[in-house]
């Protein structure tokens, strides 16, 4: 049909190309600008908008915080003579009751030293490059801390209900974020094993706790729990709190992991078997260094949210930041204060919550090996 | 197909059978749900020979290489493979797990390990093969499969065909004395078959007892002294290469090789 000489298409290239760098146009800031904010009318209007937006905003903020603030004064009254901004003198007064609660202030270096401790703790488990000795002393910092906080071995003892405020925060946090992984991943294998007693247990556990408030589960802390103990035993609010965030914590820690198990391939597992290795050392070396990778963000995503449900203690009486607001804002001297709080307590759960996200974001990309 | 996609020839002469007996299926069946998809297998393997299973799509060839090493389980019949009976003993499965390699159609090497640490994984975890040795061990095979320099990449570095070669790396450093290739060609890029096949060809001329299904056709003439034919969940046809080929005896079997080899 076609009328085309077919000889005059035949082609062969005398040579390879070299490569050459990309138009001018493709490259430099003048492109980032061209290609981000100004692409097209609409991004342009929300460029504007957003500069407007920034313009307005940032200005009174920064007089507010800090030109028109007022650090030091006695009562908001004279707060307010000193200075139109914000009175931060009430945090400067209170600093230590929100950072320790009621705990004796002759014995503060012990929870300092604790928080210090805590982060050589976490250094060996968080960077890989650090000693692996150093990991022996993360698994005896729990027992350290416990005698540091409560005192004991000759260390003056310190009654639960004096602890509070951040220190309170961090003692709930910690400890639900440390033992809600190891349960969760027990509870996420278990919802998969092939024992049928087993999986019940875990899959009623999971739904259960998930299908609780953790409000609920606080108040059963609070007053039903001692029953379920031999009498006599006094168990310690603290504990019991610990105990309800860390249940909670690792029902949903146990289906973010499952959703990591479920992602990896079949393969994965097969090949694992086929070498020979046993149930727990699959488990152990193939699969769980897989699924918790790609469980990274639900993990951290968990952690976050434990960490901030912490302030729900308030509900049964303790006196976390959350419940020192109130107690502050009783008190006649400083009645009337509300934003300097809840900002001051809000940048606190921000700097833990930030850190561990970004944090989150840099163990994926140190784990990132499949250079896809 | 008829042509071996590599040009390197085999030496037949190498490769020797004992009669001595590597693995023994009798009367093995299972079954998926109400879907029998293994009917009375039959089948003894000598040691040193390599038999080349082919067969349709949804033939039970996979699936029977797979209960060889318990990756699935059988209903009925016996298997014995070097002497030890599976059954449900986890003592069992693990010890012939440790004897029988396996390379998988999509290499299932893992992801989050440099290939140095797949090789060593299995021989330091199951063998208690002590570090160093295992890592002497593994870039000796490393060598033999032509990729010692990749040792310390990740395998999402690596070619599928160096995945592949790697992963049959992989399988030798367990030192089996079985290994069984579930269709190890097929995920590959025409180029890449050659240089799985030169592997697969150099294992068999050291005398390793191997079971692979594949559809390479060509290798399994140069390599196989025994092919077998499966459709529909038994095995309808089993011959000489030469023999299978030039002169198939079912009409399954006529009708296969030429659909496979027809064009």
């Amino acid at each position: 049909m076609s009328k085309t000489d077919t000889r005059a298409l035949a082609f062969v290239s005398s040579g390879t190309i070299p490569p050459s760098p990309p138009p001018s146009s493709e490259v430099g800031a003048v492109h980032w600008l061209r290609e981000n904010l100004f692409s097209g009318w609409f991004n342009t209007i929300l460029t504007l908008a957003s500069i407007a937006v920034v313009v307005l905003l940032v200005p009174p903020i920064v007089e507010w915080a800090f030109l028109d603030s007022v650090w030091n004064a006695s009562s908001l009254s004279e707060c307010r003579e000193k200075g139109t901004g914000a009175c931060w003198a009430v945090i400067n007064e209170r600093f230590n009751q929100f950072m320790f609660g009621f705990y004796p202030p002759h014995l503060y270096w012990r929870p300092i030293l604790t928080f210090v401790l805590l982060f050589v703790a976490l250094a060996p488990v968080l960077f890989g490059s650090l000693p692996r000795q150093m990991l022996w002393f993360s698994l005896l910092f729990p027992v350290v801390a416990y005698f540091l906080i409560w005192g004991g071995l000759g260390l003056e003892p310190v009654e639960s209900r004096q602890l509070g405020g951040f220190l309170l925060a961090l003692v709930i946090g910690v400890a639900g974020i440390v033992l809600s992984l190891p349960i969760g991943i027990l509870l996420a294998l278990g919802r998969k094993s092939h024992l049928i007693f087993i999986k019940t247990i875990c899959v009623v556990f999971i739904e259960f706790i998930r299908g609780v408030p953790l409000i609920t589960l606080l108040f059963v802390a609070n007053s039903v729990l001692a029953y379920f103990f031999p009498p006599g035993s006094n168990l310690d609010l603290i504990l019991r709190v610990v105990i309800m965030v860390t249940l909670f914590a690792s029902a949903y820690m146990a289906e973010v992991i499952r959703g990591g198990l479920a992602a990896l391939p079949q393969g994965q597992y097969e090949a694992a078997d086929a070498l020979g290795l046993n149930y727990q050392k699959s488990m152990r070396l193939i699969v769980l260094p897989q699924a918790l990778k790609i469980s990274i963000p639900g993990i951290v995503n968990t952690f976050i949210g434990l960490f901030k449900d912490t302030t729900l203690v308030v509900v049964i009486g303790l006196l976390d930041p959350i419940g020192l607001i109130a107690a502050t804002r009783a008190d006649s001297n400083w009645n009337g204060i509300i934003w300097e709080f809840y900002v001051f307590v809000g940048f606190f759960f921000f700097i833990a919550c930030f850190g561990m996200s970004r944090y989150s974001m840099y163990l994926e990309r140190k784990l990132k090996t499949d250079h896809r | 197909m008829t042509e071996l996609a590599t040009e390197r020839t085999a030496d037949r002469s190498k490769m020797s059978i004992s009669d001595e007996v590597a693995i023994q299926i009798t009367n093995m069946n299972k079954w998926y749900g109400d879907f029998h998809v293994l009917r009375d297998i039959n089948l003894t393997v000598y040691r040193g020979e390599r038999i080349v299973v082919c067969g349709p799509s949804g033939s039970g060839k996979s699936t029977m290489i797979r209960c060889i090493n318990r990756l699935e389980e059988h209903q009925k019949g016996d298997i014995i493979v070097d002497g030890i009976e599976l059954n449900s003993d986890l003592k069992n499965i693990d010890k012939i797990r440790a004897e029988v390699g396996m390379v998988f159609q999509h290499f299932n090497l893992f992801p989050h390990l440099t290939i140095l640490e797949n090789c060593t994984l299995a021989p330091i975890w199951v063998r208690k093969t002590p570090r160093r040795e295992a890592e002497e061990v593994a870039m000796h095979f490393l060598k033999k499969v032509k990729i010692p320099e990749q040792a310390h990449k990740y395998p999402g570095q690596l070619s599928g065909g160096q995945q592949q070669r790697v992963a049959i790396a992989r399988a030798l450093c367990m030192k089996p004395r079985i290994m069984l290739f579930d269709e190890p060609t097929s995920a590959l890029d025409p180029e890449m078959i050659k240089e799985v096949l030169d592997t697969m060809i150099e294992l068999a001329e050291e005398g390793m007892t191997m079971i692979c299904v594949t559809h390479e056709m060509g290798f399994a003439r140069s390599v196989a002294n025994r092919v077998i034919f499966m459709d529909q969940g038994q095995i309808v046809e089993q011959n000489e290469p030469e023999e299978f080929f030039l002169n198939p005896k079912s009409d399954r079997t006529k009708l296969f090789l030429s659909q496979i080899l027809g064009h």
